[in-house]
């Protein structure tokens, strides 16, 4: 594929993008603004059964909740479409424009300051649990067909099947309650924060090994059928140097550009993890915004979170052409 | 003389079941030793056995392989793993999945030099790949498999077995996945090589041309065990056992043609395409089109087999397709039986269906795994309106399913339990249920194995003479021809390239390719 | 008797028992077809197979006999001659269960413990006032002496156990006598040790809790199995429903886009891109969200406690499937897509088939393998994600017991010292156990259905 080629496909994989947005911002006015009214948004928010209609009309002006849905018949020119929920609460989304939260804070601010610590924690989660489970895998493909195979996969099985859930409770009460290695929960920003992430990452590691290693493991013995490992096995190359050279290398395409489409989304951070370790990033600002039924802030990140997948499967796209000479060069 | 490799009652079982049985054979230095066997035989098996290869479901339970004076079962798996690629060298059938896509073709090559040589020069490399014939090797060593044609790829596996002078080369049938043009100039490679190298090979085959071309000495096998082996000489002149003669003459014998028929056109093409577009940039704008069939004219008479013939990517079946209104034309006429077709719709052709059948390559997947024989073939009666009373209707398919040869308790069975040439045989009675008038077969014989082929080519013959049926018979198998078709066109690139009476086309070709394709058929010499 | 009870069904009872009909159906379709038959009896016979399925088979008979509700009618007191029914729903699972119901502690107390977790203010025999730790209610509450507490627990174990495997060794020897089919190649030992030890276990269980809590009990006192074993439901119908509301919804999308493929193929791809790209959680959490302002808004359809708690229980089911269907989807169109260039579907065209028939005939039947597995694994799926939704805040009503709950509201309480452990555990295992059986019966079916995804299948 030529830089012209690739140019144009990026370009319209990009285009292809705005239907897509456009799509889960209607999908998020529909479901906040019309199935579920700002009426009854500013009476739950207020909390009281006997509330006034004075203070739900305030509630709704501070917020600017009170404007009409989708077309403005009062206003005059642009205003009639401008004037309105939609435009001011769903189509700014588009310049990323996330507004105030419905407890009044900057959505934007928030955010900027709040991705960090979920990188912190999402980041070297992937990439160690990525390594783990390759590494795992390779090494039961190796011992393939054996009694090994299978009880490992057996193994893998019931780690699959625990809920995440617990490997955090046993991984809070086993490592920080019972043994005192790492304290059980909250974040330092700084040098010291490590201290507070290990836990966090080694859960979130584990709790991925049993699903991921039997994924791989399935991709590494495809490729292990194939003809062209008997070839090399032809040519007097010993079974570990196979596995080596010629498996993983071919497997090792279907892993990367199958995971590459949650490194965006790595920023969003995770809702469980981060809130069981009490760690301020997104994920728990997203859960806390769930419990106080913020929906300002749920809107923001419903949005967010479609454009990181969005780019996820953009660079999914470009790291097949990068990786798989087959893409790269026909 | 001394054999080079010798095998010695060598048993594989899989299961509990005996699938080579005791077979014993001798390849001696500098000659070609040709395996001959059909699917099943257990051919492949003992290729494989011989270099230790066997799928850990399939156990050695017996026997010995001695290369020299080296009893291979008893080598360690590291001692084994210095005569493979060294020693003994392989060369399989798939040459498109057979090379790792991941490598260059150089890096392959060099992989086996600095294995058993210790080092990978270049220019080493470079001066293999010209040895078997790939052009401008300088920068194609650098090229990854994908980049190459099926032919290149396997003369880049060939240049792989041969780069560290191996003593025996074993060719799994080398040539089945390609064309026939490509076959003969990878036979002329291998023979070529043979004799500059003093190589010997062990061939696993199912072809017999390919046999008569290559082979010094012929092994046949069947169910596991070898039944005769003789030299080829010997072999084609006195074959031994009933099982050899039935192989040999399931190829046609030249000499017989078919005479041409009173001519009067059932399907006639008149410049017909089939473009596909290709779609490029921002907008998917439609940059240009495949043209994989590009304005061919023809015509097939009642009651006559036309052979459209082409090697792959010719364009042959894509133009069935077309008839059969599965593929949309983008320009030129389609007329049955005076009325022109071409531009009717999905409804309007409906009542057509009824008239113009299909017979397709794969028995495997041409039935649908999950209906009974009967309603397979009631399928396309029920649809096509062939309304009759049930009891008037359960007679006519049993009367269908013994004209083709099987019986009427094969009827509420299910596809998976019939062999490749019952199925072929259950297709044709599907076809023939709704009476068509026009049967495309599209390659329905390539398939099958060549012993049951001729029964089957023999019982769609039967059929067009009982029912006056024309074929448009697409092959790319030129040694059927013959006695099969009244006519043949020879397709190439989308185009018909010549038409004309079998004889004359078979015995004065005047197109250069057409030329070009007879000679590159293997022949079987003729003592009978 | 029974005309004092009046059958009370909820909306999601209905729904299951759809569903056994539903399951019923299927299995005979799969006997009628010997290729089917052949791929089942294969699941069947490999033993994990056979006996993944008698445990979720046990969950399903537990979740069954929840969901056969019914009110019983109060003693006519005004004398009006009208019929008046207790507001109290309950399931033939809790007239099963009857001893471990009602009898409640104060608080919590551990597994077979005869003393309270927590100490009280007591009058002694004396007349002076201590903090103690008071005897239960109910566990123990037969003991006179408490030093035979352990002896007591071994003995009534050992003897309501012998006392049920006499019976079941009796069976298994009369089956294996006279009724075991040798040609049938099920493996007969592993059946006989599963059911054997889902007989034992039940019996244990249920005997013990006459006189302890075997799991212990919760804040307010309530028995931790009892609401463990209640909890099955939740979750069983929580990975069925969802399950099946997913399942129209892709093949029906799925297919379509893989069979017309053009623009069909182009929203449908569109719809699914669009529905993934939104964080799942998030849309799960705004639709419960929303689904709670539609209750509290209309508080007049929903009369009893346990009517709003099904309607969210149903609701939440709904969501999770129609958040979840892209995956299905996915697979069935690139399944058609494969599919559709057969030469049996090239040939059904040929025929002039019609593309109903062709889709149902030739396409559906053919898929039903990868609809299977995608089944039972976004089962068990579902049965995890309640715990996670729960956690949230968004799972189901806090009033209907499930394991979700249940660890929510003893995680708090894993700080305590000594620590309440039990709930967690009780709602761990018995999730785990199902779970499971799901994923090793859907990988067994894989197996059987599609040897090339297993790697070890035989190559030739």
């Amino acid at each position: 594929m030529g830089a012209t080629d690739m140019l144009a496909y990026i370009i319209r994989r990009l285009l292809y993008a705005v239907p897509i947005l456009i799509g889960v911002n209607l999908l998020t006015f529909a479901l906040f603004f019309v199935v579920n009214t700002p009426d009854q948004m500013a009476r739950v928010q207020l909390g009281d059964k006997h509330v006034t209609e004075e203070a739900v009309t305030e509630w709704k002006v501070q917020r600017g909740y009170d404007k009409p849905l989708v077309l403005n018949s009062e206003a005059s020119g642009l205003d009639v479409v401008t004037d309105t929920i939609f435009y001011e609460k769903s189509l700014r989304l588009f310049a990323f424009d996330f507004g105030k939260s419905d407890a009044g804070r900057s959505i934007a601010a928030d955010i900027e300051q709040r991705m960090w610590p979920s990188l912190a924690v999402a980041l070297p989660t992937f990439i160690i649990g990525i390594s783990v489970n390759i590494a795992f895998a390779l090494f039961i493909v190796m011992f393939r067909a054996s009694i090994f195979d299978t009880s490992a996969m057996i193994l893998c099985v019931a780690l699959m099947s625990i809920s995440g859930v617990f490997y955090v409770i046993a991984g809070q009460f086993f490592f920080a309650r019972e043994w005192n290695l790492v304290p059980i929960s909250g974040y330092l920003p700084g040098a010291d924060a490590w201290r507070f992430l290990v836990l966090p990452v080694v859960i979130g590691v584990i709790s991925g090994i049993g699903g991921g290693t039997r994924l791989y493991r399935t991709l590494f013995l495809e490729e292990a059928s194939k003809d062209y490992a008997r070839t090399a096995r032809a040519k007097g190359v010993s079974e570990l140097t196979v596995l080596f050279r010629h498996i993983m290398p071919n497997g090792l395409i279907p892993i990367l550009t199958s995971v590459v489409v949650v490194i965006p989304s790595l920023f969003m951070g995770s809702l469980l993890i981060e809130s069981f370790f009490g760690i301020p990033g997104l994920g728990s600002y997203t859960l806390d915004a769930i419990q106080a039924q913020d929906f300002a802030i749920v809107r923001s990140m419903v949005f967010l979170g479609s454009v990181l997948y969005i780019l996820g499967l953009l660079l999914t796209d470009i790291s097949y052409t990068l990786v798989d000479p087959r893409v790269r060069l026909s | 003389m001394k054999p080079l490799l010798s095998v010695t009652d060598l048993r594989i079982e899989a299961a509990g079941t005996r699938l080579v049985d005791g077979i014993s054979f001798d390849l001696f230095p500098g000659e070609v030793f040709a395996l001959v066997g059909e699917s099943g035989s257990g051919k492949s098996l003992t290729s494989l056995a011989v270099m230790r290869l066997l799928a850990d479901a399939l156990q050695i339970t017996g026997g010995d392989v001695r290369l020299g004076s080296d009893s291979l079962f008893a080598l360690t798996e590291t001692q084994m793993n210095g005569i493979r690629g060294r020693r003994i060298a392989m060369v399989f059938q798939e040459p498109q999945s057979s090379l790792n896509p991941v490598h260059t073709i150089g890096q392959q090559i060099g992989e086996v030099l600095k294995l058993h040589r210790g080092q990978a020069k270049r220019q080493d490399i470079v001066q293999l790949l010209s040895e078997v014939g790939i052009p401008d090797p300088g920068d194609r060593v650098d090229w990854y498999p994908h980049q190459l044609s099926g032919g290149q790829k396997q003369r880049v596996m060939i240049a792989m077995a041969l780069a560290c002078e191996p003593d025996v080369l074993i060719a799994d049938e080398p040539t089945t996945a390609l064309d026939v043009t490509i076959q003969k100039q990878i036979l002329d490679l291998m023979n070529t090589l043979r004799k500059s190298r003093d190589l010997a090979i062990l061939l696993i085959t199912h072809d017999m041309g390919v046999v008569a071309e290559m082979a010094d000495r012929v092994a046949v096998m069947r169910h596991g065990r070898i039944l005769e082996q003789a030299s080829c000489e010997d072999f084609f002149r006195q074959p031994s056992h009933e099982y050899s003669l039935q192989l040999i003459h399931s190829l046609p014998q030249p000499g017989e043609y078919l005479q041409e028929s009173g001519h009067d056109p059932l399907l006639e093409l008149k410049d017909v395409r089939v473009w596909f577009a290709q779609r490029k940039g921002i907008l998917q704008r439609i940059a240009g089109y495949t043209k994989a069939v590009d304005g061919i004219t023809l015509s097939i008479g009642r009651g006559e087999t036309l052979a459209l013939v082409g090697e792959s990517g010719s364009g042959k079946s894509t133009a069935g397709r077309a008839i059969l209104r599965l593929e949309d034309i983008a320009g030129g006429e389609i007329w049955f039986a005076g009325n022109r077709i071409d531009h009717l719709s999905q409804g309007a052709f409906h009542p057509l269906r009824k008239r113009i059948q299909v017979i397709f390559q794969d028995p495997f997947s041409s039935m649908n795994p999950r209906m009974t024989v009967r309603e397979i073939i009631e399928e396309g009666m029920e649809s096509l309106g062939i309304r009759s009373a049930a009891q008037e209707r359960e007679q006519k398919i049993r009367r269908l399913i013994e004209r083709v040869g099987l019986e009427a308790g094969h009827l509420d069975r299910f596809p998976h339990e019939f062999s490749g040439g019952q199925r072929q045989r259950i297709a044709i009675a599907r076809a023939i249920a709704v009476e068509p008038e026009l049967i495309i077969c599209d390659e329905p014989t390539s398939a099958l194995d060549v012993s049951i082929r001729g029964q089957v080519l023999e019982l769609l013959q039967e059929l067009q003479n009982e029912m006056g049926l024309s074929y448009l018979f697409i092959t790319h198998d030129l040694s059927i021809i013959p006695h099969l078709a009244h006519r043949v066109a020879v397709m190439r690139q989308g185009v018909i390239v010549e038409q004309g009476d079998t004889r004359s086309l078979m015995t004065a070709p005047q197109h250069e390719y057409t030329q070009h394709l007879l000679a590159a058929v293997p022949v079987i010499p003729q003592h009978a | 008797m029974f005309n004092d009870i009046r059958l009370a069904f909820l909306w999601s009872d209905y729904l299951i028992f759809a569903l056994v009909l539903a399951l019923v159906a299927f299995v005979v379709s799969v006997v009628r077809n010997p290729l089917a038959r052949a791929r089942w009896s294969q699941v069947f016979r490999s033993r994990i197979g056979a006996s993944s399925f008698l445990i979720i088979g046990f969950y399903v008979v537990i979740a069954l006999l929840d969901s056969l509700h019914f009110q019983t009618r109060l003693e006519d007191t005004t004398g009006s001659g009208a019929e008046h029914y207790s507001p109290e729903v309950r399931s033939v699972l809790d007239v099963a269960l009857a001893p471990m119901q009602g009898n409640d502690e104060r608080t919590y107390s551990a597994p077979f413990a005869i003393y309270s977790f927590a100490k009280e203010t007591e009058e002694m025999a004396d007349g002076t006032i201590a903090r103690v730790y008071p005897r239960l209610k109910h566990g123990g509450a037969h003991l006179e002496n408490t030093s035979e507490h352990t002896a007591d627990i071994v003995v009534k174990s050992l003897s309501v156990i012998g006392w049920w495997l006499i019976p079941c060794l009796v069976l298994i020897s009369l089956h294996h006598v006279f009724v075991r089919n040798a040609a049938s190649r099920l493996p007969w030992p592993v059946i006989y040790v599963t059911l054997t030890t889902i007989v034992l276990v039940c019996a244990w269980a249920l005997e013990m809790s006459r006189y302890y809590h075997v799991l212990g009990t919760d804040k307010v006192g309530q028995d931790v199995l009892y609401q463990s074993l209640k909890a099955v439901r939740t979750g069983v119908l929580i990975g069925t429903l969802a399950t099946l509301v997913t399942l129209p919804l892709a093949v029906l999308l799925g297919i379509s886009a893989g069979y017309f493929r053009g623009w069909v193929d182009d929203v449908v791809q569109y719809i699914y891109t669009t529905l993934n790209s939104i964080p799942g959680i998030l849309l799960i959490a705004a639709s419960v969200l929303l689904i709670d302002v539609y209750i509290e808004t209309h508080p007049e359809q929903f009369k009893l406690l346990s009517d709003r708690a099904d309607f969210k229980f149903i609701a939440l089911c709904f969501i999770l499937g129609m958040t979840s269907w892209t995956g299905l989807c996915r697979l069935l169109r690139a399944e058609t897509l494969k599919l559709s260039q057969l030469e049996y579907v090239q040939a059904a065209h040929a025929f002039g088939v019609s593309h109903w028939r062709v889709l149902m005939r030739h396409i559906l039947p053919n898929t039903t393998h990868i609809i299977l597995i995608a089944l039972v694994l976004d089962f068990s799926g579902f049965v995890l994600a309640e715990a996670v939704l729960s956690y949230i805040g968004v799972g189901v009503d806090p009033s209907m017991k499930s394991w979700g709950n249940m660890i929510n509201e003893a995680r708090a309480e894993l700080a305590r010292d000594p620590v309440v452990w039990w709930s967690v555990t009780a709602a761990f295992i018995l999730m785990f156990v199902l779970v499971l059986a799901a994923n090793l019966f859907s990988d067994r079916v894989r197996d059987a259905f599609d040897p090339r995804m297993s790697g070890s299948g035989e190559q030739k």
